[in-house]
């Protein structure tokens, strides 16, 4: 019906492959949109070389948030954690295939925002991490 | 009867479509109104004619600015009932009034340990400001509890008053349930006790007939934006002795009488409480809005209000999937609040949007009484005097879209 709900948006929100939480992890980080009241938590599991072994997301939101939690957690399976730090909001939205206005790039970009900040180690997740 | 067709026509917005050949069908008043030609032309004319600083000068212009300004003062006083024009007492906002009596009346009348009774369906606007003073003072703050059914726990409020609170503040209808409280009851017991009542109009003044005398308010705030006029103006109501003794709220031109290098002598009401150059071309609109809002009668858009809202809360219980919150028509205003099984508020609203629907989907700004129902966010439809039926059944057909595509 329209591109903001391409079927692999609406495929990956009702079926997401990467739902879950890692027990024991390596990485681990939580944050919310104050916006709409989307929650992200990240879970990783990282191997010796410094790759990341498993991921996992959970959490609750717009297809938006939810699908692109499920595609990024798929694509960085495998990565360097090294690599994993210079993921940009560019690369999201080419996961994502759309064009999203200002208050639903907060949504598609949350994920990545929690995502950064644990494998930075962060205290606090920025805006800053996805700009 | 509100004729909608003419009453449509009185508003620009309407020739517009959102996307060639989707016109638009506006369900967020209650977020922000639509703006009616006259209030546009209003403010457009105070521009191309009379603009001026207002009470600083002596010639023409400066005459007429400030006589624009007072007359749109006196039009809004009669449109609440207020004994007298200098009792209203402009603002930018519904938020401003509201800290405005934190930050003066409350800075100079509560002390730690004193208790200000909120209600558990308020606004931010309404919950932040005493949360600021309950750090700063020490203040104590509860809350009257919101039922099942959306209403407030009036039992529970006689309870709360045997604590003897300072204040009483309260919204007069909730911009999520749409619940319209009992406000005259609220007041009375209120100042049973010995509380000072403060109401949060800003979805009441826009959609019923409000009285601030047969209420008894002590303050009332609202803002010219939901009610057809103007965003960046707003308006706070007060009993004159409450007024006179309050000390400024912020200091600058207009609201002087007299200064020195190391002192002032404030000035009278309402200016005491109006410092520096105001939002005149947004007073204007705001007594042109208040003007138009009158012509056609409060009781008759209040009624009209009441059919949509009716017959959308039933179009709406068919829907299944559909949960609607808050009270039965009867207790409410145009808002419907609700949630769709198995898809987030937010994506509801964007596949809206993509038909020409304008809903709001969040907390609006009432994340407590999210929290209370268990709920991260809404999807909120609200009505005001230019919607239509037929507007309900586009949004009802879209609803059953988004079922669709999330099937």
């Amino acid at each position: 019906m329209d591109d903001l709900y391409r079927e692999v948006i609406i495929e990956h929100y009702k079926n997401p492959g990467y739902r879950g939480h890692l027990d024991p992890h390596d990485i681990q980080f939580a944050d919310s949109n104050p916006l709409c009241g989307d929650h992200i938590e990240v879970t990783l599991r990282t191997d010796d070389q410094g790759h990341v072994a498993e991921a996992r997301f959970d959490g609750h939101g717009c297809a938006i948030s939810q699908a692109s939690a499920d595609l990024l957690m798929e694509s960085i399976i495998g990565k360097p954690v090294e690599d994993v730090k210079k993921l940009s909001k560019q690369d999201v939205l080419d996961m994502l295939g759309i064009d999203l206005g200002p208050v639903r790039l907060k949504c598609a970009l949350l994920s990545l925002k929690v995502l950064k900040a644990g494998v930075y180690g962060l205290g606090e997740a920025s805006d800053s991490l996805v700009e | 009867m509100l004729d909608v067709n003419a009453v449509r026509n009185d508003f620009p917005i309407f020739q517009r479509e959102t996307k060639p050949g989707t016109p638009l069908v506006y369900l967020d008043s209650t977020a922000t109104s639509q703006k009616p030609l006259a209030v546009i032309e209003a403010m457009n004319n105070y521009y191309r004619r009379s603009n001026a600083n207002i009470h600083r000068g002596v010639h023409t212009l400066a005459e007429e600015a400030t006589a624009l300004y007072e007359q749109a003062r006196v039009k809004i006083a009669r449109f609440i009932n207020a004994p007298s024009a200098h009792q209203i007492i402009y603002t930018r906002n519904t938020t401003e009034s509201i800290n405005l009596v934190a930050y003066s009346w409350a800075r100079a009348n509560l002390k730690a340990g004193d208790l200000v009774i909120l209600t558990e369906m308020e606004h931010h606007s309404n919950l932040v400001p005493w949360q600021i003073l309950q750090s700063e003072r020490g203040i104590e703050l509860d809350f009257i509890p919101v039922t099942e059914e959306g209403l407030l726990d009036l039992e529970a409020y006689r309870s709360l008053l045997l604590r003897s609170p300072k204040l009483v503040s309260f919204t007069h209808m909730s911009n999520v349930l749409g619940t319209i409280n009992p406000a005259a009851e609220i007041i009375r017991l209120a100042h049973e006790a010995g509380a000072v009542t403060l109401v949060d109009a800003a979805q009441s003044v826009p959609h019923l007939k409000v009285d601030v005398q047969a209420l008894d308010a002590d303050f009332l705030a609202f803002s010219a934006h939901k009610m057809c006029g103007p965003t960046g103006i707003g308006a706070l109501y007060g009993k004159m002795e409450l007024l006179e003794a309050m000390p400024p709220f912020m200091g600058g031109g207009d609201m002087i009488k007299e200064v020195k290098l190391r002192s002032y002598r404030p000035n009278t009401l309402p200016y005491k409480f109006e410092a520096g150059t105001p939002a005149i071309a947004e007073s204007v609109g705001f007594g042109a809005a208040v003007e138009y809002l009158s012509a056609l009668g409060m009781e008759a858009i209040a009624s009209h209000e009441h059919v949509i809202t009716e017959y959308a809360l039933e179009r709406l219980e068919e829907v299944p999937g559909v949960r609607l919150f808050g009270p039965a028509a009867q207790h409410k205003g145009g808002v419907a609040a609700f949630t769709l099984e198995g898809v987030h508020p937010h994506d509801v609203a964007q596949i809206l949007d993509q038909d020409g629907i304008a809903v709001r989907a969040g907390h609006h700004c009432a994340q407590p009484l999210h929290e209370k129902f268990g709920l991260p966010a809404t999807s909120r439809a609200s009505f005001y005097l230019y919607n239509t039926k037929e507007e309900v059944d586009l949004l009802v057909n879209g609803i059953y879209k988004v079922k669709e595509l999330f099937g």
